[in-house]
């Protein structure tokens, strides 16, 4: 049995392949019994998500599998094996191994780090799993992604840090005002980053949402949308003494919001702190406000700068993550080859065991009156003689080889060991 | 024995200070817990050391500057597990462990015998007055840490430096309400002591108050943390000022503590 990983990302296939080779919905019932009944499949789990289809499956024959899965991918997503082959990546033994577990840990990932993946991954061999065409040694290898995704969660900070503007806005909220629910935030005019901005926080527990826009109607859709209250933009300042997070894309030309204004604000509002974010290019908060106490301003730079070094952090971590799947791949073949070498060592010691007690009984059977001394002694030749027998075999399936699937299937031959039965 | 115990409490609170500030550069989840478990070793065995003393001398252990030191960076670990048992702050003991240890350090160069109490002190007022003043004074002390944490957060989220120690400390918000916290805590405690104090020099003294320079000092950090409190609930000064605040009042406490028992007469002067 060997495993066979075949698939095909954003990396290596635009958005149209990709999303000709998707299983979506019905599709992914038929998929997986369609794969099910290719005579090489022993078990098979799909994974359909719109930066990747990959088919995890183990076979018999690596290379027979393949074209039988690539002429099945063909005719049942109606599509020329020359219109998506040259996309498709093929992983086998180690490199399928690893391969699955990078893409688990989120480290194949478009965004490395992002955290909905391995959640994808479990529902594809839940579903799999359901449908009963999973097997001992998908299952397992399942396992192990999960638990390699885990470890590389908490023994890296892959996932930690914000890689988005809007993102990184929530998490410098947070290291202002810890709890984000029952602050109060206003939309200072209304562009479309801003509005991300905007719903993450309202996401993230703020409750109090006020829009000020320069169209009053517009500002009103924007504040029902946020289940907020428009105010008039002439208005904003006197509001802002009630404000704790202020978002401003308004396409000012000029400032919109002074030093000498947000003092008296800050007075007002006894200089309770405030997180302003400014995302409008020109800006449109004067920036010297950043230096009133207890005024935190941010503008779109500063905000892509923290983007940029959780980005480079996370390519530091993702080496970290790189040598925990080196590890975990590692004790994974060890439990492969366990599975393989184990039964086929116990059934020779069981086979020469067999012999050894059905020759010593035909032997009693034909001397009834040996006394148990010899009898004994005679046993214990026969132990000897089958221990030194089956010693060489017995090491060599126990060595890690490269060959050592091809020596299991000879010793079973030339010791007349039937692999089935003994398996499991 | 009690030395022993004492010796032994230096050490562990010294070996998660270095761990602590060593946590401020080089850190994590891990070795804040380390620092907090070696601690909590450390504050089991200083607890019994303490009660050892007491049964020894048959008095609250606070008559020299051995015993007061101790007992004050006692008062501090207490209030320091108060606060992690509620806000799980990992990275609080990098700024409240250097306290602690300089208080264990200081205690541990004075003169170590029991020495008994002139019968004049000899009254149920020393514990209740010393232990109001110490505790107070322990909460003043780690809001003097949280202070320098907000100080530092406060730094990084205005210079935009957005760094790893950024990251583990908390909010600005929480650094606040707990700052805040300890000194509406140890601002009452801070009176009673004072007011406790009065009455116990009455008893003693024949006055209630004799301008002895450890009254004036104690004077001057109950007109501080005042004052803390007051432009902070009137002006508004929270925050970045409320933090300097309680820096400088932690920095009158320490003169009060060890300028006036060394460098000034006075009739508190453990001598």
């Amino acid at each position: 049995m060997k495993i066979l990983i075949i698939g095909l990302n954003h990396k290596t296939a635009n958005v149209e392949t990709r999303e000709r080779l998707a299983f979506n919905g019905p599709k992914l019932e038929e998929g997986v019994f369609g794969l099910k009944k290719i005579p090489e499949v022993k078990e098979v789990a799909v994974l359909s998500t719109c930066n990747r289809v990959e088919l995890y499956t183990c076979v018999s024959n690596t290379a027979s599998a393949a074209e039988n899965i690539k002429n099945f991918l063909s005719g049942f997503h109606n599509i020329a094996r020359s219109d998506f082959e040259k996309s498709l990546y093929i992983h086998t033994d180690t490199d399928a191994i690893r391969h699955i577990l990078r893409v688990g840990s989120s480290l194949d990932s478009m965004v490395v780090g992002e955290p909905q993946i391995l959640g994808q991954l479990k529902d594809a061999f839940d579903f799999a799993l359901s449908k009963k065409t999973t097997g001992v040694l998908l299952n397992k290898l399942m396992k192990k992604a999960i638990s390699t995704a885990k470890r590389v969660r908490t023994e890296t900070r892959i996932a930690e840090n914000a890689v988005s503007i809007s993102f990184a806005a929530v998490e410098l909220a947070k290291k202002i005002f810890t709890d984000l629910s029952g602050k109060s935030f206003m939309l200072l005019g209304a562009g479309e980053m801003a509005e991300l901005a905007a719903r993450h926080l309202v996401n993230n527990g703020v409750t109090d949402v006020k829009v000020a826009n320069r169209t009053y109607e517009r500002g009103c859709e924007l504040a029902k949308e946020f289940n907020g209250k428009a105010v008039k933009f002439e208005e904003f300042l006197n509001e802002l003494i009630h404000t704790d997070i202020v978002i401003c894309s308004t396409g000012a030309p000029t400032y919109v919001l002074l030093k000498d204004h947000m003092q008296k604000v800050m007075k007002e509002r006894k200089h309770k702190p405030v997180f302003i974010i400014d995302i409008s290019v020109p800006r449109n908060i004067d920036p010297e406000i950043n230096k009133i106490e207890n005024v935190y301003l941010y503008d779109v730079d500063d905000l892509q700068d923290v983007v940029d070094t959780n980005i480079l952090e996370r390519k530091k971590e993702a080496e970290k993550a790189e040598d925990i799947i080196d590890e975990e791949v590692e004790k994974f073949i060890k439990w492969m080859s366990s599975l393989d070498s184990v039964p086929t060592i116990v059934a020779l010691r069981q086979k020469a065991e067999n012999i050894k007690n059905e020759e010593l009984e035909k032997f009693k059977n034909k001397f009834p009156d040996i006394d148990a001394e010899k009898m004994k002694a005679l046993e214990y030749m026969a132990t000897a003689i089958i221990n030194k027998l089956i010693h060489p075999p017995t090491v060599a399936l126990k060595e890690d080889t490269e060959d050592r699937d091809e020596l299991i299937a000879m010793i079973k031959k030339l010791y007349g060991i039937n692999g089935d039965e003994n398996e499991e | 024995m009690g030395t022993v115990l004492f010796e032994l409490a230096l050490t562990f609170y010294f070996a998660a200070t270095i761990i602590s500030i060593v946590d401020i550069f080089k850190g994590g989840k891990e070795s804040s817990r380390l620092m907090t478990f070696i601690t909590g070793a450390g504050f089991a065995i200083h607890s019994i050391s303490i009660i050892y003393r007491y049964a020894a001398a048959g008095q609250l252990p606070i008559t020299s500057m051995h015993e007061a030191s101790s007992f004050f960076a006692w008062c501090i670990v207490l209030i320091f597990f108060f606060l992690e048992y509620k806000y799980k702050i990992g990275i609080m003991g990098s700024f409240i462990m250097p306290i602690v240890f300089i208080f264990m350090l200081s205690s541990s160069v004075f003169p170590r015998g029991i020495r008994p109490l002139t019968p004049v002190l000899q009254s149920y007022w020393l514990p209740v007055h010393t232990f109001l003043a110490f505790l107070g004074n322990a909460a003043f002390a780690v809001a003097c840490g949280i202070g320098t944490m907000y100080l530092l957060q406060e730094h990084y989220l205005k210079s935009k430096h957005l760094g790893d120690l950024f990251k583990r400390l908390p909010s600005l918000q929480v650094l606040d309400e707990i700052n805040y916290r300890l000194i509406t805590i140890g601002f009452p405690l801070l009176t009673l002591a004072i007011i406790t104090g009065a009455l116990w020099a009455e008893s003693a003294w024949g006055s209630y108050w004799r301008w002895d320079p450890k009254e004036v000092w104690s004077l001057i950090t109950w007109f501080i943390y005042a004052l803390v409190l007051h432009v902070r609930l009137t002006a508004g000064w929270r925050g970045k000022r409320a933090a300097i605040l309680s820096i400088i009042g932690f920095l009158a406490i320490l003169f009060t503590f060890f300028g006036v028992n060394l460098l000034l007469k006075s009739l508190h002067a453990f001598k």
